[in-house]
């Protein structure tokens, strides 16, 4: 069976829980940025959790589906509707064949995931349906859908309708958002001043909002520790010899705009970080809308752990409800 | 050189070996990384070299972050500095410098150059005190270069001169990042050489464009197929300039299924790097014509 792409959306490309062991050679895990969303969407369609599902960015697709299919939609609260008929989100549905899955306007967070019963069966790339867009890999050709795409679908088992997400069970990032990080990198070379300022300011995500990542305006730019810049690592003082960026981290070129890198990450360069959003908090960070408020909030090891084992424990229970 | 540790969120520690560039950085950041990989540490997902610094992903649900941390100090200190010596290769790419594609797009990008009246290729000659673009050619593919890290995108290799501090070629960075640099474009920034591996936004000066990919994802062509990306850190470059005529028979050439590239296994000393430059040198690039 096959889902015929009518209409795009903005940005909807194929992922998958991602595509570990390459960043050393520059390619990124990608994947689901809320990976929370995408494992309930595959749970509730009867999928492994790691299957592949569609995600959309701010508006959706137009899906003629070839053969009859449970579908779910998680993620952002992007209102889906069979053949206009408008169905509830967080809740697996029948979508029978002929029939056409398209989507009312975004009122809340910014990436829906659409999980289709026995998964979107693009090839595997280096262990992953992801789509890399940047290094045209993965996913449907390697690239986010256009209009006429057909996308196979693998053999469902045995999906029901109707199953939901309890709302206490779903996820979304508060206004503002809070994002814990940890500190750390190359803070020592922003002043003490600088440091404070960077969590009492609340920033807004510009529009530059995307799979490799965020950035923020708004919060006074940051003051450096003067230093004479090492060999190689260029003349600005944000300029560092180019290394390795961890997923989450935050760099901020020229001490102005943070950018926290996401799934899609470069895997390198010559601008400075401040430290690591904890990665639990990543999955928030992919439903924050343009001109979203945002904070950012210091933790230690400890919270992030904490976190982390929170999370964990929210998706048992996400599972045990399902 | 002391190592610099920082956890980077709870999923990375992050190593700096040395803040600024040189060879022994870079040879500390490969022979632990490369020791942290044999050592096969469960709860590790990703090793990382670069530059002067390295960084390790893992799942701390498997691994407490401070047993990794102290797991790969230990690495650290066994390794010491006594990994001086590497078996790799070495790989011609064919550049032809000055080319109309990196030309046409740097004109387009002219506001956010230091030096909106010239090429990069000559601003960059002129301030590292060239002799005009032949000198700047000359200077530029004389003596090879390490891949010193590959990363960015997928598959671009870091570039770092084999030749003394005082003659690296060093150049700032746009004032502003383009939004586009032609695929193939040969690049540099501070003390850095690359090569674009796939068309998007860069920084870099421009200087030329190599008729041999570097990256495939559809691992169609015939040096690609066993993996996508042809560099590893650890690899040695040297550039060889070529005219128009040769690029253009070069690219049918990898269409057709029939290039290769030029390349040779060698074993390089860092010691006897340092003893004698232009010797070492000479005996890696010669080892690209059968010596």
């Amino acid at each position: 069976m096959a889902i015929r792409v009518v209409k795009p959306g903005l940005s909807t490309t194929v992922q998958d829980l991602g595509r570990p062991g390459y960043y050393h050679i520059g390619i990124p895990l990608s994947g689901a940025m809320d990976r929370f969303a995408l494992r309930a969407a595959n749970l509730l369609v009867g999928n492994p959790e790691d299957a592949a599902v569609l995600e959309a960015a701010f508006l959706g697709p137009e899906l003629e589906f070839t053969a009859d299919a449970t579908v779910a939609v998680t993620g952002a609260d992007l209102p889906p509707k069979v053949d206009g008929a408008e169905r509830a989100t967080w809740t697996s549905f029948a979508v029978k064949k002929g029939q056409v899955l398209s989507f009312a306007f975004l009122k809340q967070g910014a990436r829906a995931y659409i999980a289709v019963s026995g998964g979107i069966d693009v090839p595997v790339v280096l262990g992953s349906r992801s789509t890399y867009a940047l290094g045209a890999l993965g996913g449907y050709r390697g690239r986010k859908l256009e209009p006429g795409d057909e996308l196979p679908v693998g053999a469902a088992a045995g999906a029901v309708e109707g199953k939901t997400v309890p709302s206490n069970l779903r996820r979304a990032p508060g206004s503002p958002a809070v994002l814990r990080m940890m500190p750390g990198l190359y803070w020592h070379r922003i002043t003490e001043a600088a440091g404070k300022h960077f969590f009492e300011d609340t920033w807004k995500a510009a529009p530059e909002a995307d799979r490799i990542g965020y950035r923020f305006r708004g919060g006074r730019p940051l003051e450096f520790v003067p230093r004479e810049q090492p060999f190689g690592a260029g003349s600005d003082p944000s300029n560092i010899v180019d290394a390795c960026y961890p997923y989450g981290s935050i760099q901020v070129p020229g001490g102005t705009e943070p950018i926290v890198l996401h799934r899609d990450a470069v895997s390198g360069g010559g601008y400075f970080m401040i430290g690591a959003v904890i990665s639990a908090d990543l999955d928030l960070i992919g439903q924050l809308q343009p001109h979203a408020p945002a904070i950012f909030a210091p933790a230690t090891m400890e919270q992030a752990l904490a976190a982390r084992h929170e999370r964990r424990m929210l998706l048992a229970k996400m599972r045990e409800a399902v | 050189m002391t190592s610099r540790y920082s956890y980077g969120g709870d999923e990375h520690i992050f190593v700096e070996c040395d803040e600024e560039m040189s060879l022994e950085a870079f040879f500390k950041s490969l022979s632990v990384t490369k020791a942290v990989k044999v050592a096969r540490i469960k709860g590790v997902t990703e090793i990382c070299p670069a530059n002067a610094s390295y960084q390790i992903k893992f799942d701390p649900d498997v691994i407490r972050p401070d047993d990794l941390l102290a797991e790969i100090k230990k690495i650290e200190s066994e390794v010491g500095g006594g990994h001086s010596k590497l078996a790799t290769r070495i790989i011609e790419i064919p550049v032809l410098y000055n080319d109309p594609w990196t030309r046409e797009t740097l004109m387009r990008f002219r506001d956010r150059h230091q030096s909106p009246d010239m090429t990069d290729i000559e601003y960059t000659a002129k301030i590292n005190r060239l002799d005009g673009v032949d000198g700047f050619i000359k200077a530029h593919s004389g003596a090879p270069w390490f891949v010193s890290m590959v990363g960015f995108v997928a598959g671009l290799p870091f570039l770092y001169q084999m030749v003394e501090r005082k003659r690296q070629i060093q150049s700032p960075k746009y004032l502003r990042p383009r939004t586009d640099t032609p695929k193939l474009t040969i690049g540099h920034g501070g003390c850095f050489g690359c090569i674009y591996s796939v068309r998007g936004a860069g920084g870099y000066q421009m200087f030329g464009i190599t008729p041999m990919p570097i990256y495939d994802p559809n691992q169609q062509i015939r040096y690609l197929r066993d993996f996508m990306c042809l560099f590893n850190p650890g690899d040695i470059v040297k550039w060889r300039p070529i005219e128009r005529a040769e690029y253009d028979a070069i690219v049918a050439d990898v269409e057709a299924g029939k290039f290769s590239p030029n390349m040779a296994n060698i074993d390089f000393s860092l010691d006897a790097y340092h003893a004698d430059i232009d010797g070492t040198n000479a005996k890696l690039t010669g080892a690209l014509n059968g010596h």
